[in-house]
């Protein structure tokens, strides 16, 4: 594992694995890291959340485990469950031998060896590992329950073979996209971060970084509509996937700037409802060669 | 990003001194600057406050950014606490006198329920508190809350509060133990053990069943003044019956989540706090706008969405139309609460309750006691009666 003493020194590597962090986030990772404490990342779809997750992984050389989030997701999808097809072998294979103590029965058959690990446990036993609770917004509430109690102290508790803890606990990033209010009593156990889209020169930055073939003219074309798109109050504001998807289009399709022919054919790599293409249509707002645009849809918007 | 950046007094020098060491001091300094986060409104509590030192603890103390960060890492928990924070940090660390917040300080809890107490209109005769009879309550529960006196409003209130919460119920993802059902593996196995390894019987489950959420727009605007409050106190019983399957808005100018206000136990107590949480009372309506956010929000899917407002759209039309269009195919069941349509004379005429109902799955009304309990029982799966909402979209 590298030598992170400070949020710049994290922020440096992140960069040498493609990916720009702000201070803020850096400063965010960089905690989350030292103290061992999870990090709640907020933010509209598509502003770098997962990937930051994978990016730390690739950074601290440790395994990702995922676990997405759902709703009516349980304990047996999460943290573990029985091996149950396995067992019921293992007392036949008992049965035919001719063993008959229930109890040295019960003993064989709840062992770690037909436990099967689901992400949450597989965390807790992989070290080190990144652990990514992705869109815990879409889990129900019994759901966090539970969670709560995995971060809290980094122990699952199984009733028939004991409590099983983490040596180091894995670095833990939790995401959401805010369509519900994520209990307090989470979050409390959290850092938290809310991320906004780029600014302009950090999406060109990106653009730029991500994609090799990229021109500068082309990065900072595709920055400033998206930054305009984002500015236009559309059902799904373009992050900077989307933006990335589209100049990775633009750049399949040999340009070299983004001109309004162009937008209009590559719109679905950009806008993925139809009401948004109507409206970009209907406002013309690609049709016109591209205009510095002012970063003020940002502070405005998520807020409850 | 660049929202942190504006209020901030460029200086690194630490704000008020404090006793004792240094190391004391910055402590006494930044858990001072926690309680006036708190005055503000945001919940830096003790528990926090305790992560604000540990986090310092690995950054740099003397560094106002890493303050700055390390402060709004571990104090803030919604987007919504950033602002204040920012307010509050420029203010604390240049060494201003905080300014006392105003979502926090100017909680004047003046309800504007329909009409001020002893103005009623003709027609009310009957004043004061009269004993709650049979009788008496069977004529209130046909009355428009309209043209109620105080004390009559306050008695239906009352009822309200009893109103049975029953909650149309749907499949969820979780299991129970059934007679019919899917093979339960682990329960087979933990019988199959006691049974010395022969798993004879084998158990199943079938999916539970949980309450539908319901998420409610309450409008607040100036036209709704009437019933906004007997609204509000339905809201209020329906968040207390199901509070884990009940998000409850008001929708004026803006749209604001108020399900927390709502889950105080008292009626009047959350009456008050909704009060102060609303900004817009009696102001005009853009619901096309609002129904926009509700469908990024609390997400809609798979719930019954209630919308209570007399369709006064201040926005355009269409706007309302479209937003309509995407909330019934999102959400499980859209029902519309107009409290007009009590009146046998009320036609939907404006153009904004024209554009809306075509999306609508149930159009009813919202005036008196009797048409509350209809609708409780819309929302405890009763089916629909209504032949003008007409249930049908593309």
């Amino acid at each position: 594992m590298p030598d992170i003493d400070s949020p710049a020194t994290l922020a440096e590597l992140l960069d040498h694995h493609d990916y720009l962090a702000d201070e803020g986030l850096a400063t965010a990772a960089y905690l989350a890291v030292r103290m061992g404490r999870p990090l709640f990342l907020e933010g509209e779809a598509g502003v770098g959340k997962t990937e930051l997750a994978k990016t730390l992984a690739a950074i601290l050389g440790a395994p990702l485990i995922r676990l997405q989030c759902y709703e009516g997701l349980d304990a047996a999808q999460a943290l573990y469950d029985w091996d149950f097809a396995r067992q019921l072998l293992h007392l036949k294979a008992a049965e035919a031998a001719g063993a008959a103590d229930a109890g040295a029965l019960e003993g064989e058959i709840y062992d770690r060896r037909f436990l099967i690990a689901r992400p949450l446990l597989r965390a807790l036993e992989t070290q080190p590992s990144v652990l990514l609770v992705d869109e815990v917004d879409r889990a129900d509430d019994e759901f966090e329950a539970f969670l709560l109690e995995v971060l809290s102290d980094f122990t699952i508790t199984i009733p028939e073979l004991g409590t099983i803890s983490a040596v180091t606990p894995p670095v833990v990033v939790v995401t959401s996209n805010r369509t519900r209010e994520v209990h307090d009593a989470l979050k409390r156990r959290c850092l938290y971060h809310w991320l906004e889209h780029p600014g302009f020169d950090l999406e060109v930055a990106i653009l730029l970084r991500r994609l090799p073939g990229c021109t500068e003219r082309l990065a900072s074309d595709v920055a400033r509509a998206a930054g305009r798109l984002r500015a236009a109050d559309l059902v799904k504001p373009p992050g900077i996937a989307e933006t990335l998807d589209w100049a990775e289009a633009l750049l399949t399709l040999g340009a070299a700037e983004l001109n309004p022919d162009l937008a209009a054919v590559t719109l679905g790599a950009v806008l993925k409802y139809r009401e948004d293409q109507e409206t970009v249509r209907a406002r013309r707002l690609l049709a016109a060669p591209a205009a510095p645009v002012r970063d003020s849809s940002d502070g405005t918007r998520g807020r409850g | 990003m660049a929202d942190s950046a504006g209020g901030h007094p460029g200086t690194g020098r630490s704000a008020p001194p404090g006793p004792g060491t240094p190391r004391e001091a910055l402590a006494a300094t930044l858990t001072g600057f926690a309680r006036t986060l708190r005055a503000a409104g945001v919940g830096a509590d003790h528990e926090r406050t305790q992560s604000f030192l540990a986090a310092l603890g690995h950054l740099d103390a003397a560094r106002e950014r890493d303050v700055y960060w390390a402060g709004r890492l571990t104090l803030c928990a919604v987007p919504g606490d950033i602002p204040r924070y920012d307010r509050c940090f420029a203010a604390y660390f240049s060494g201003l006198r905080p300014r006392p917040d105003r979502a926090a300080t100017s909680v004047t809890v003046t309800r504007p329920t329909a009409l001020p107490y002893g103005a009623e209109p003709e027609g009310t005769g009957e004043a004061g508190a009269l004993p709650a009879t049979a009788s008496r309550i069977e004529v209130l529960r046909h009355r428009d809350v309209a043209r109620m006196s105080e004390a009559e409003r306050r008695e239906v209130g009352a009822l309200l509060a009893l109103l049975d919460g029953a909650r149309e119920r749907r499949r969820s993802r979780r299991f129970r133990p059934a007679a019919r059902g899917r093979l339960d593996g682990r329960r087979t196995v933990r019988e199959a053990v006691r049974h010395g390894g022969d798993p004879a019987r084998l158990l199943l489950r079938a999916h539970r069943d949980r309450p539908r959420r319901v998420v409610m727009a309450v409008d607040v605007s100036g036209s709704m003044a009437a019933y906004s409050d007997t609204l509000l106190r339905f809201a209020h019983a329906l968040v207390r019956a199901q509070p884990a399957a009940t998000e409850v808005f008001s929708a004026g100018t803006r749209l604001t989540r108020i399900t927390a206000e709502l889950r105080h136990r008292d009626p009047d107590r959350a009456m008050a706090a909704c009060s102060a949480a609303i900004p817009d009372w009696s102001g005009g309506t853009r619901l096309g706008e609002e129904i926009k956010e509700l469908l990024r929000l609390p997400d809609p899917r798979g719930a019954i969405v209630v919308i209570a407002s007399d369709g006064w759209e201040r926005g355009p039309a269409e706007l309302l139309g479209a937003q309509m269009a995407r909330l019934s195919r999102t959400a499980h069941r859209v029902i519309w609460v107009n409290p007009h349509k009590g009146d046998p004379e009320y036609r939907p005429l404006t153009a904004g309750i024209r554009a809306a109902l075509p999306y609508v799955s149930d159009f009813v009304a919202g005036h008196s006691l009797a048409a509350f309990e209809d609708l409780a029982a819309l929302l405890a799966g009763a089916r629909a009666r209504g032949p003008e909402g007409g249930g049908a979209d593309a």
